[in-house]
C-alpha cells in the first residue's frame, strides 16, 4: 500500500488514512523479533510494544476522526488480477473498524507489557513476542480489510499464531495435542466460511466489502445466494469464535501461556467471528429470515451450554475460557436479532475484551504466585494479592453484569432487545445464563480469593509489569460502558457503531432491574455454597447432571471416537492398504505378465530363430570382443554413451534432413 | 530480432548438457573441481535464464524469445522453440532448482559416490527438464521428455537407497508406458492435420479451426491423457511416484517433486487442452474426479506413513490433485491457480525434499518413530525451517502454497459453461474437506518430529544444525514461499496474458 496510489472513496480519508499503518507496524515489528530479537536486550520484547503502543495511539487518532462524525473512507491498491477477477488490498475505515483497532492495539499492549513480567526466563521468550506481534498484525488486518481475500489471510494467519502459541510449551504432548486441535477445529469453520467468499465473489464479481453490501442493497443478489453465502459464512464464525458444535477447541486451548488466553482466546481473535457477522451484516439481514433464526439458535444453544460447563470447572482458566465461549454467544445471539441487535451485538464484543482480558490477566497473576491452575488449590488470597484481587473482583462484577461496570451496560442491551424483538427464548436463555454466569463467578472468585489458602509455597502479589496492566484493564472496565450508557442519554459507541439507521432502545428500568436482580440472585447462590471451602464440589449432588457436564456432554469423545481417530488411523490404514495391494497389485500383475510373455518370447527366439543365428556364431564372437568393452558394468559409462548416442541421434538425423 | 533473442533458450538449456560432457571429461580424483564446476555450470545458465527476463516483454501473450529452424526436414520436425507466460515461471523454476541442487551437492553427495557421474547425469537432466518447456514441436518436446527419464533412472537406481533398484525400474517403465501412448497421439496429431505438422502453434491454430474431428480428439486425447497423467502423476497413476520419491537421493527427490511433475500438468495446458479441446472439455469432469481423488486419497495416505520422506511424496499427490482440478474447469481462474500451484508445489515441496534429506543424512533414519520427536530442541533452525515449509504446503495464506489451492476452489465453483456446476461443486466441497485433512497430516507430522522432548538416543549424538551450504541453497526457496505468497501477482501477472489467449483460442475465452 503505497500512499501516493491511495484514493479516497466515500468523501476525505482524513485522519484514518493512518489506519493501515497500524496493521502494518506490528508486522514489521514480527519480522525484527524474528531475525534481531536474540540479539537485542530485552529480547526484542521492546520492538513489540513500541510498536503496538505507536499503533494505539494511531488508532486513537483515527478513532478521532468519528468522534467528529466523520464518514467511512476506503483506500485500496490493486494487489492481483485473475480472470475477470481483481483483488486489491486496502483498508475501510468506519466506526467499527476504529473501535476495535482500538480495542486491539490496548489489549495487545496490556499484554505484551503483562509478559514482560510473566514469560521472564522462557526459553523461547524471543518468540513468543514474535508470534504476538505477528498475531496482532493479523487482527489487525482482518479488522482493517476492505476486501474478503485480506480478510480471509489474516484470519488464517491469526489461526496459526494461535496454533503456534497454544503449543508454545510443546514439550509437553498435552500442549501440542490442544494446538492441533484448535488449528483443525476452527479449520472445519474455516472451509464452509471460503466458499462462502466464493459466493459473493462469484455473485457480485468482487471480493470488495462495501461494493458488495452495495450490490446487496441495489438488489443484485438473488435472496438464495444471500441465504447460502450468509450460512456458509456463519460457518466461519462458529469455528473462530467457538459456537457450539465447533467450541471444542476453546477450553483447550488454555494450554497455551496466560497472556495467550487473554489476547487470543478471549479478548481478540474469537471476536473476528463475531466481527465478520458484524461486517457482512447486510448478507445476514437480506437472507432469507431464518438464516438469522438459525443464528439465534446457535447462539442461546452456546450461551447456555458453555455457561453451564464453566460452572463445575476446577482450573480457573477454564472457568474463564467457558465463560468466554458463553459470552460470545451473546454477542452472536445479539447480532441474530437483527439491525436492532446489531450495535449490541457488537458493544458486548467491545466491552467484554476489556474485561476478559482482566480476568484472564488476573488468573494469570495467581497462576503465577501459587504455580498451579486448579482453583482446589488456592484459596485466600486476597490478602497475599490484594491487586490481582480488586481488579479481579472488578472484572467478574462487569462479567457478571453488576451495574455500573462495563458488562452491565452491553448485556443488558442484548437481553432487553431480545425482549423487545419478541425474541422470547433468546430472551429467557439469555436472562437464565446471566444468572448463571454471575453464579460461576462469584464461585471462582470465592474459591480463588476467600478461606484458607490451600496450596504450597507462599504466594505473594505479581510485580508491576503484571498488576500494572490489571489495573489499567480494570479502569477501563469500569468505564468503558459508559460510551453506551442508554439511562444517561449517553450514546456514543452507537453512533460509530451502527447498522441503517441505527435506531437504539430507550433504557428501561424494568429490564434492567431484572438482570440485575438475576445477577444478585446468581452472586447470592455462589455465596451460599462457596463460602466454605468443602473438599466436596456441592454441584456433585447434581448427580447424572454432573456427570454429564464433566464429560463435556460427550462431545469430544463422539469427535475423537467417530471422527478424528476412524479417520486418523482406519482410514488413512484402508487407503494405504488399497495403494499397496490394489493398485501396486494391478501394476505388478502387468509387469509380471509382460515377463511372462518376454519368456515365451524368448523360448521361441532360442528353438526357432536362433538355429538359423547359430551358424553366424563366428560373427557373434568377434562382435562380442567390442561389446565387452562397452558392457563394462560401469554406469558411469554406460550413462556416457547413452548420452553420446542421444546427441549423436540428433545430429546424424539432423544432418541426413 | 537480434541474436540474443534468438538464441538464449538454446543457449541456457543447451550449457547444463555441454557442462555435463565436460565434466564427463574431467578426471575423477578431482573432486572438488567436478563439484565447482557443476555450479558454475548451472550458475551460468541461471544467469543466462534471468537475463531472459530483462528482455521479455510481460504485457504480450504470444511466443518470445521464438526461434523456428528445419531439424528433421524428413518428418518435418523443426527445432522450434519459444517461451510465453505460461512457461517461463516453470523454465526459471528450473534453473533455479536445479542451481540449487547443484549448491548443496557442494555439501552432499549420496552413496556411494561417484561425483562426475552424479553431477553429470543431474546436468543432463536439466537440459531435458528446461527442453520440455521450450519445445513447440511435439517430436523435440517427445525427444527432451524422454531425455529426462534417463538420467533420473540412474540417479535413484545407483544413489538411491535400499529399494532403489525396484523403484528405478517402476518410474522408468510406468512412464515409458505412458509416453508410448502419447507418442501415439502425436503422431495421430501429425498424420491427421492438414498439412502435416508436428509444431504445436500450428496444431493449435488448425484444432481452432476446427481441424480434428471429435472423435478422433476423443481417442487421441486418452494417448496424450496417459503420458501426462503418469507423469503429474494422477491418481491412480501414481504409485510410482511414492516409491521412487522415497528412494531417490535428495537432489533428486527435489527435482522429481519440484520440475518432473510438472512436465505432465504443463502438457495438459500446452498440449492436450489447446489441441484437442472439444475431447478436453469432454473429459473435463473425469479428469476434475480424479483430481479430487487424488486430493482426499494423498492426503489419508499420508496420514498412514511412517517414512517422512513418503509422507511427503505423498503430499505431492494431493497437490497436484489441486493443479489437475483448476485444469479441468477450463477456465483463466482454474489455468492460472493451476501455474501457480506448479510454481508453488515446485517451491515448497522441493524445499522439503531438500530438509528431509538433511534430516535424513544427520539421523541417519526417516523414520518418524525412530526420530521420535524433539528435533526442536536438538537442530532448532532445521527444525524451524521444517514447520515453516510444511506449513506453507498446508496452505497458509501469506504463504505460497495457498494461493493456487485457494484459486483451484473457486474455478471449481464456476467451472467453464457447458461442464456440470453441480458435479463442480460437489467436487469442490471434497477438495475443501482435502485441505482440512492436509493440515491434519502435516501438523501431526510436526508433533511428532519437531516437538515433545529429546529421546535418549539421540541426547548425546553429535548432530548439527544448519550447515552454511545448507543456507544458501535454501535461502532462495525460503524467499520465494513468502514472496509468492505476499505477492501472488508475481506468477499470476505472468501467466494473465498467455492463458486469456489460450482460452480465446480454443473459444473458452
Amino acid at each position: 500500500m503505497v500512499a501516493a496510489a491511495e484514493t479516497a472513496v466515500n468523501g476525505e480519508a482524513g485522519t484514518t488514512a493512518l489506519a493501515w499503518i497500524v496493521t502494518v507496524l506490528p508486522l514489521v515489528s514480527f519480522f525484527l523479533i524474528v531475525l534481531f530479537g536474540k540479539r537485542l536486550p530485552g529480547g526484542g520484547a521492546w520492538i513489540g510494544i513500541v510498536a503496538v503502543g505507536a499503533g494505539l495511539v494511531m488508532s486513537l487518532v483515527v478513532l478521532s476522526h468519528f468522534i467528529g462524525g466523520g464518514e467511512a473512507t476506503e483506500l485500496s491498491e490493486d494487489w492481483f488480477r485473475v480472470g475477470d477477477l481483481r483483488f486489491e488490498l486496502g483498508q475501510y475505515v468506519d466506526g467499527l473498524t476504529a473501535v476495535m483497532l482500538v480495542v486491539v492495539t490496548t489489549v495487545s499492549l496490556c499484554v505484551q507489557v503483562y509478559s514482560l513480567g510473566y514469560m521472564r526466563g522462557d526459553a523461547r521468550f524471543t518468540w513468543f513476542y514474535a508470534v504476538i506481534s505477528l498475531f496482532t498484525g493479523s487482527m489487525l488486518n482482518v479488522v482493517i480489510a476492505n476486501n474478503l481475500l485480506q480478510l480471509l489471510v489474516g484470519w488464517e494467519l491469526m489461526g496459526v499464531c494461535s496454533y503456534l502459541l497454544i503449543g508454545h510449551w510443546w514439550e509437553e504432548k498435552e500442549n501440542s495435542d490442544s494446538a492441533i486441535k484448535a488449528f483443525i477445529t476452527t479449520r472445519i469453520g474455516d472451509v464452509p466460511f471460503l466458499f462462502g467468499i466464493f459466493v459473493l465473489i462469484v455473485a457480485t464479481g468482487t471480493a470488495n466489502i462495501p461494493e458488495i453490501t452495495g450490490a446487496i442493497g441495489g438488489g443484485a443478489i438473488s435472496r438464495g445466494l444471500l441465504t447460502a453465502g450468509a450460512l456458509l459464512l456463519f460457518g466461519g464464525a462458529i469455528g473462530k469464535s467457538a459456537q457450539f458444535p465447533l467450541h471444542v477447541w476453546l477450553p483447550d486451548a488454555m494450554a497455551g501461556p496466560t497472556p495467550v488466553s487473554a489476547l487470543i482466546h478471549a479478548a481478540t481473535m474469537v471476536a473476528a467471528g463475531v466481527y465478520l457477522v458484524g461486517r457482512m451484516f447486510s448478507v445476514f439481514v437480506n437472507a432469507d429470515p431464518w438464516v438469522l433464526t438459525f443464528v439465534a439458535a446457535i447462539g442461546a444453544t452456546t450461551m447456555l451450554i458453555a455457561a453451564l460447563l464453566a460452572m463445575i470447572q476446577d482450573d480457573i482458566k477454564r472457568v474463564l475460557a467457558y465463560s468466554t465461549v458463553s459470552q460470545l454467544a451473546y454477542m452472536v445471539a445479539g447480532l441474530s436479532l437483527g439491525p436492532a441487535g446489531y450495535t449490541a451485538g457488537l458493544f458486548h464484543l467491545f466491552t467484554h475484551a476489556f474485561f476478559k482480558a482482566l480476568l484472564f490477566l488476573g488468573s494469570g497473576s495467581v497462576i503465577h504466585a501459587v504455580h498451579s491452575n486448579n482453583m482446589s488449590e488456592m484459596g485466600g488470597l486476597r490478602r497475599p494479592m490484594p491487586v490481582t484481587f480488586w481488579t479481579f473482583l472488578i472484572g467478574s462484577a462487569a462479567l457478571s453484569g453488576i451495574p455500573p461496570l462495563a458488562g452491565f451496560w452491553s448485556k443488558d442491551e442484548i437481553i432487553s432487545t431480545a425482549f423487545h424483538e419478541q425474541h422470547y427464548i433468546v430472551w429467557g436463555i439469555a436472562l437464565v445464563t446471566a444468572v448463571i454466569t454471575a453464579f460461576y463467578m462469584a464461585r471462582a472468585v470465592l474459591l480463588t480469593f476467600f478461606g484458607e489458602y490451600r496450596g504450597h509455597g507462599h504466594p505473594h502479589e505479581s510485580p508491576a509489569t503484571i498488576t500494572g496492566p490489571l489495573v489499567v484493564l480494570a479502569g477501563l472496565s469500569v468505564v468503558v460502558g459508559f460510551l453506551n450508557a442508554t439511562a444517561f442519554d449517553v450514546t456514543l459507541f452507537s453512533e460509530w457503531v451502527h447498522f441503517g439507521e441505527g435506531e437504539h432502545l430507550p433504557f428501561n428500568y424494568g429490564f434492567a432491574a431484572i438482570s440485575v436482580v438475576g445477577a444478585l440472585a446468581g452472586i447470592a447462590v455462589g455465596y451460599r455454597l462457596y463460602a466454605r471451602w468443602r473438599e466436596r464440589d456441592p454441584l456433585r449432588r447434581l448427580g447424572p447432571a454432573y456427570t454429564l457436564l464433566e464429560r463435556k456432554y460427550f462431545l469430544d469423545d463422539v469427535y475423537l471416537r467417530g471422527v478424528v481417530r476412524p479417520i486418523q488411523y482406519r482410514a488413512s490404514a484402508a487407503v494405504n492398504w488399497s495403494n499397496r495391494f490394489i493398485l501396486d497389485g494391478i501394476v505388478h500383475t502387468f509387469a509380471w505378465t509382460a515377463r511372462q510373455f518376454s519368456r515365451l518370447v524368448e523360448v521361441v527366439d532360442r528353438r526357432v530363430v536362433d538355429r538359423g543365428v547359430n551358424t553366424a556364431a563366428g560373427l557373434t564372437g568377434f562382435t562380442g570382443g567390442i561389446l565387452r568393452y562397452i558392457q563394462s558394468g560401469n554406469v558411469q559409462r554406460y550413462a556416457v554413451f547413452l548420452f553420446v548416442g542421444v546427441i549423436l541421434l540428433a545430429i546424424g538425423i539432423s544432418i541426413r534432413a | 530480432m537480434s541474436g540474443w533473442e534468438q538464441s538464449a533458450i538454446t543457449i541456457a538449456t543447451f550449457l547444463p548438457a555441454a557442462g555435463a560432457m565436460v565434466i564427463a571429461m574431467l578426471p575423477r580424483d578431482r573432486d572438488r573441481f567436478i563439484r565447482g564446476t557443476a555450479v558454475v555450470v548451472t550458475g551460468a545458465a541461471l544467469v543466462v535464464a534471468v537475463a531472459m527476463l530483462f528482455s521479455f516483454d510481460f504485457g504480450a501473450s504470444g511466443l518470445q524469445f521464438e526461434l523456428d529452424v528445419a531439424w528433421i526436414s524428413v518428418i518435418g520436425a523443426r527445432y522450434h522453440v519459444g517461451i510465453d507466460g505460461i512457461s517461463l515461471a516453470l523454465f526459471e523454476l528450473t534453473f533455479l532448482l536445479t542451481f540449487l541442487c547443484a549448491v548443496y551437492s557442494w555439501k552432499v553427495i549420496p552413496k556411494p559416490g561417484k561425483t562426475k557421474a552424479f553431477l553429470a547425469l543431474m546436468l543432463l537432466l536439466e537440459t531435458g527438464m528446461a527442453g520440455t518447456f521450450i519445445a513447440f514441436d511435439l517430436v523435440l518436446f517427445f525427444v527432451f521428455w524422454e531425455l529426462v527419464l534417463v538420467p533420473m533412472y540412474f540417479l535413484i537406481g545407483i544413489w538411491g537407497s535400499a529399494n532403489r533398484e525396484y523403484a528405478a525400474i517402476k518410474f522408468f517403465l510406468y512412464t515409458l508406458f505412458g509416453s508410448v501412448f502419447m507418442l501415439l497421439g502425436f503422431l495421430g496429431m501429425f498424420f491427421q492435420s492438414e498439412p502435416h505438422t508436428f509444431d504445436i502453434i500450428r496444431l493449435q491454430e488448425y484444432a481452432a479451426g476446427g481441424g480434428f474431428d471429435r472423435t478422433f480428439q476423443l481417442v487421441a486425447f486418452i494417448g496424450v491423457f496417459l503420458g501426462f497423467a503418469i507423469k503429474v502423476p494422477m491418481w491412480p497413476f501414481h504409485t510410482w511416484l511414492p516409491d521412487a520419491h522415497t528412494e531417490a537421493p535428495t537432489v533428486g527427490s527435489v527435482l522429481l517433486a519440484g520440475i518432473l511433475l510438472k512436465m505432465g500438468t504443463y502438457g495438459f495446458i500446452r498440449i492436450a487442452l489447446p489441441i484437442l479441446p472439444d475431447a478436453a472439455k469432454s473429459w473435463a469432469p473425469w479428469i476434475a474426479l480424479l483430481g479430487v481423488i487424488a486430493i482426499v486419497y494423498g492426503a489419508l495416505a499420508c496420514l498412514a506413513q511412517k517414512d517422512l520422506k513418503r509422507l511427503i511424496a505423498f503430499s505431492s499427490v494431493g497437490h497436484m490433485g489441486f493443479v489437475m482440478l483448476g485444469i479441468a474447469t477450463m477456465t483463466p481462474v482454474g489455468i492460472n491457480a493451476a501455474i501457480f500451484g506448479m510454481v508453488a508445489h515446485g517451491v515448497i515441496t522441493g524445499m522439503l525434499f531438500f530438509e528431509v534429506g538433511s534430516i535424513y543424512d544427520r539421523y541417519h533414519t526417516r523414520e518418524i518413530a525412530e526420530i521420535g520427536g524433539g528435533m526442536m530442541l536438538k537442530v532448532p533452525y532445521l527444525a524451524g525451517l521444517f514447520a515453516f515449509t510444511a506449513i506453507a504446503s498446508l496452505g497458509l495464506p501469506g504463504l505460497a502454497g495457498f494461493w493456487g489451492e485457494v484459486l483451484a476452489l473457486l474455478s471449481a465453483f464456476s467451472p467453464a459453461e457447458g461442464l456440470s456446476i453441480p458435479l463442480y461443486r460437489t467436487l469442490m466441497v471434497f477438495g475443501g474437506i482435502g485441505t482440512i485433512l492436509t493440515a491434519g497430516y502435516f501438523l501431526w507430522m510436526l508433533q511428532r518430529v519437531n516437538m515433545g522432548t529429546l529421546p535418549d538416543r539421540w541426547r548425546d549424538e553429535a548432530i548439527v544444525d544448519v550447515s552454511r551450504v545448507e543456507w544458501v541453497a535454501w535461502a532462495p526457496l525460503l524467499v520465494a514461499i513468502l514472496l509468492l505468497g505476499v505477492w501472488p501477482r508475481l506468477i499470476l501477472g505472468l501467466s494473465e496474458e498467455a492463458v486469456a489467449s489460450l482460452l480465446t483460442l480454443v473459444g473458452l475465452g
